[in-house]
């Protein structure tokens, strides 16, 4: 697969060092080719990369990746936190002025969501701020591009503001402006035409429409796809326009969605908001640092490490780990290893943090009910000691009783046993697997795939 | 005769206007690609480690997949050893020879294929916002001037305006468009379209489709079904399955290739605005990894700036000032 996220990247590299003990630069060097790697199939403009790998590595190599036990951890902790740094912290609102009507100005490449976006924030701003905008349409060139914003506006049931397909955009603008003025609105939403930002005419006439109505905000919507373009574009709709912000389209796709960080990285413009879906109310605040563990496609994978840091005692999971290599585990130390997962939240909480977890099937939208887990605990705690110990005591009648204890069927009590047994049999097979291995760090009884 | 004369001579057989055409609409493109191409060039005499890294760099910043760039790089690198290259310039051509390879498979038809008699249908699918609409409102407008007989089918039932869009389009042009009702089944509109198309006696049926992400597994449902009517009303149709990709987009143009591919059989690409300064360079990517391959590329607004893909103008018009450059070497050297 091609795009694989930044954690499985890491993981090859991690593995030659896993045996050595001690981390070298040349080992961080490696590390870093793969952040690079990983950035650049997430779209990241590749002038973006190179600084940002470079500031990354002075992190790495001074000290904390090198002396850490947990090199692999720690690597993606600092591109983390550097991502997130570049992305700037908090989602910033939407401009209004102190002179309502405000004026926002919708801008971009054609095809990025313009027209939805207008409808999609003013839906958002009526809904969330209790505010009441006007659309204008003043796209003329795209056919059909008014009759789009009419029906979306039919839809929501708020005004459009448009002269047709022969007037001028600056008029269209000003004759909004004064409408909303006069009927009291607070906002005028104004949707352009797509253009190309070396569209001089174009660019022109953005800037006459600019000057005319002196908007609050101007906002530019860019496609979340958008390659390594996305900074060239952003630069220079930034340049003529003194754009505000920008609005990220069609993040409910799969993309990595690494033009966002260029945009932000190049021009200093926050993302704003984010299109999610093809629904009318799916515009959502801008989350910088979700969308940083998306770029390096790891799920909320920051999280679960310092879940699990805070939450796992250490000395017991030291002993449960012990335990698990002599493949002696018991009920009890199952029953205390289920306690320990619970401990981090809903189990489907964890799982949609984890890497990779959203592309297994059936772990895609799985709908882990916590229940189950309860059932099992009840099951356990409704054996004997002596059964806990050596599952193998628990003939037919022993089940029915445990069944009957629990408040479950005797097939639970079974699939139970199957798995418990199963389980054991994997782990004898690893504890021989890892055997002459040499020497190992103590592991972490939760193997996720990306802990070291 | 070096690589650069080849394709001239191959690319000098076809008319001046084609060549113009893609000059102009790959202007911006060429600007940067070739300009930065040359500056490297001129920067970088000798070829080792450090030039390898910059061109790499100069590719991926086309949005040549990361992967295709590294297989690119890799066959350079050997090349060049094997060769004995030490001259970057001596690399210059054997660069765009690859680019070249690598969009061009051999034996491979680049033109669209026609129903042998009868109708041809043409399947236009992509994710929002690519240019669908406006891209079949120029092929309608390309056969409408062949003589050809064209429907359109408005297939967005979807998106707000888009059916309106398509029949604005068939005014300008002068052509029927066949349409139901916002929100009707696409599958529907495809099957009456069929029906009408052949009543009128059709040539050719362009089929608009909503665009649609990639991942919306239930969307992907309902094209596969669009396409699956499409072919119990006309077993051998649609003859093209055309994909039609922003040359804005990034590595994710692979993914939308690879699961419409999965969904629908794609037969080739439509690579839209190409005028700006995206350089479309996931096309090599999708070409090398995928094998389908583009059939026509938006050079700008106009109809007639929709031109058919030819890998050897694409390349060319990216090369042409070193080609030029070369070329006066080589007469200087004669």
């Amino acid at each position: 697969m091609a795009f694989e996220g930044l954690a499985e990247r890491l993981q090859g590299t991690l593995d030659k060092i896993k045996g050595k003990g001690k981390v070298t630069e040349a080992d961080v060097d490696e590390m870093m080719r793969e952040v690079r790697l990983a950035l650049l199939e997430a779209d990241v403009n590749f002038k973006v990369v190179k600084k940002f790998i470079k500031q990354v590595k002075e992190r790495a190599v001074g000290q904390e990746v090198l002396k850490s036990l947990t090199p692999g951890q720690q690597v993606i902790k600092v591109v983390n936190e550097e991502l997130q740094e570049l992305m700037g912290g908090e989602q910033s609102k939407i401009a209004h002025a102190d002179k309502p009507p405000t004026v926002v100005m919708m801008v971009g490449l054609q095809g990025a969501g313009k027209t939805t976006t207008v409808a999609k924030l003013a839906n958002h701003l009526r809904k969330e701020h209790n505010r009441q905008p006007l659309l204008a349409a003043a796209d003329i060139y795209r056919p059909a591009a008014i009759d789009q914003l009419e029906t979306l506006g039919k839809q929501l049931d708020m005004p459009v503001y448009s002269l047709g397909n022969q007037a001028d955009p600056v008029d269209i603008a000003k004759g909004a402006v004064a409408q909303a003025k006069d009927e009291h609105r607070d906002y005028v939403l104004i949707d352009t035409a797509g253009r190309l930002h070396v569209d001089e005419d174009l660019m022109g006439e953005l800037q006459r429409i600019k000057e005319a109505v002196q908007p609050e905000e101007i906002l530019l919507v860019v496609d979340a796809m958008t390659g390594q373009d996305a900074v060239n574009v952003a630069e220079s709709f930034n340049e003529q326009l003194d754009v505000n912000g920008a609005v990220l389209t069609k993040l409910d796709g799969d993309t990595r969605g690494g033009a966002a960080i260029s945009v932000k990285a190049v021009t200093g413009m926050p993302v704003k908001f984010a299109g999610m879906g093809e629904k009318i109310d799916q515009l959502e605040p801008f989350h910088p640092e979700r969308m940083a563990s998306r770029i390096l496609g790891m799920g909320d994978v920051l999280s679960l490490i310092e879940k699990a840091q805070t939450d796992v005692d250490e000395d017991r999971a030291k002993e449960l780990e012990k335990k698990m290599r002599q493949a002696d585990l018991t009920f009890d130390d199952f029953l205390e290893q289920l306690q320990q997962v619970k401990k981090m939240g809903p189990i489907d909480e964890v799982l949609s943090m984890m890497p990779g977890a959203n592309k297994m099937k059936g772990l895609k939208n799985a709908q882990v009910d916590d229940s189950q887990i309860t059932q099992v605990e009840a099951i356990i705690r409704s054996m004997t000691r002596a059964e806990k110990e050596d599952p193998s005591l628990i003939n037919a009648s022993r089940k029915k009783r445990i069944a009957k204890g629990s408040g479950t069927a005797v097939k639970d009590v079974n699939r139970l046993l199957k798995q418990f047994e199963d389980m054991q049999k994997m782990m004898k097979q690893m504890s021989s697997m890892q055997k002459g291995k040499g020497k190992k760090k103590g592991k972490n009884p939760m193997q996720f795939p990306f802990m070291q | 005769m070096s690589f650069f004369k080849k394709l001239k001579d191959r690319v000098s057989g076809q008319t001046d206007t084609v060549t113009e055409k893609f000059k102009d609409g790959l202007a911006k493109t060429r600007d940067s690609f070739a300009g930065k191409m040359n500056d490297l060039m001129a920067r970088y005499r000798k070829v080792d480690e450090d030039f390898f890294e910059e061109l790499e760099e100069l590719l991926i910043g086309a949005d040549v997949g990361v992967e295709t760039v590294m297989e690119l790089i890799d066959e350079l690198k050997t090349e060049a050893k094997r060769q004995n290259i030490k001259d970057t310039s001596e690399l210059a051509p054997l660069i765009s020879e690859k680019l070249a390879d690598k969009l061009d498979k051999s034996g491979e038809d680049n033109t669209i294929q026609h129903a042998a008699d009868g109708m041809t249908v043409i399947l236009f699918v992509g994710v929002n916002g690519v240019g669908k609409t406006t891209t079949i409102g120029k092929v309608a407008q390309k056969y409408k001037e062949e003589g050809s007989r064209v429907v359109m089918a408005a297939g967005d039932t979807f998106r707000a305006g888009a059916i309106e869009q398509l029949e604005e389009w068939g005014n300008q042009v002068g052509v029927d468009v066949v349409k139901q009702q916002a929100g009707s089944d696409p599958a529907a509109v495809m099957y009456d379209a069929i029906q009408s198309a052949r009543s009128k006696g059709a040539n050719v049926l362009l089929c608009d489709t909503a665009g649609r992400l990639q991942n919306k597994v239930n969307l992907m449902k309902e094209l596969e079904k669009v396409k699956r009517v499409i072919q119990r009303e006309i077993p051998e149709a649609p003859h093209e399955v055309l994909l039609v990709l922003d040359a804005t987009t990034g590595q994710n143009a692979m993914s939308q290739a690879k699961t419409f591919q999965e969904a629908t059989d794609v037969s080739g690409i439509v690579l839209t605005k190409l005028d700006g300064t995206a350089k479309g360079g996931i096309v090599l990517a999708v070409r090398n990894e995928l094998d389908i391959p583009v059939k026509f590329v938006g050079l700008g607004e106009r109809a007639e700036d929709l031109q058919p893909f030819d890998s050897n103008q694409f390349v060319y018009s990216l090369f042409k000032e070193i080609m030029e450059a070369e070329e006066e070497n080589e007469t200087d050297e004669s």
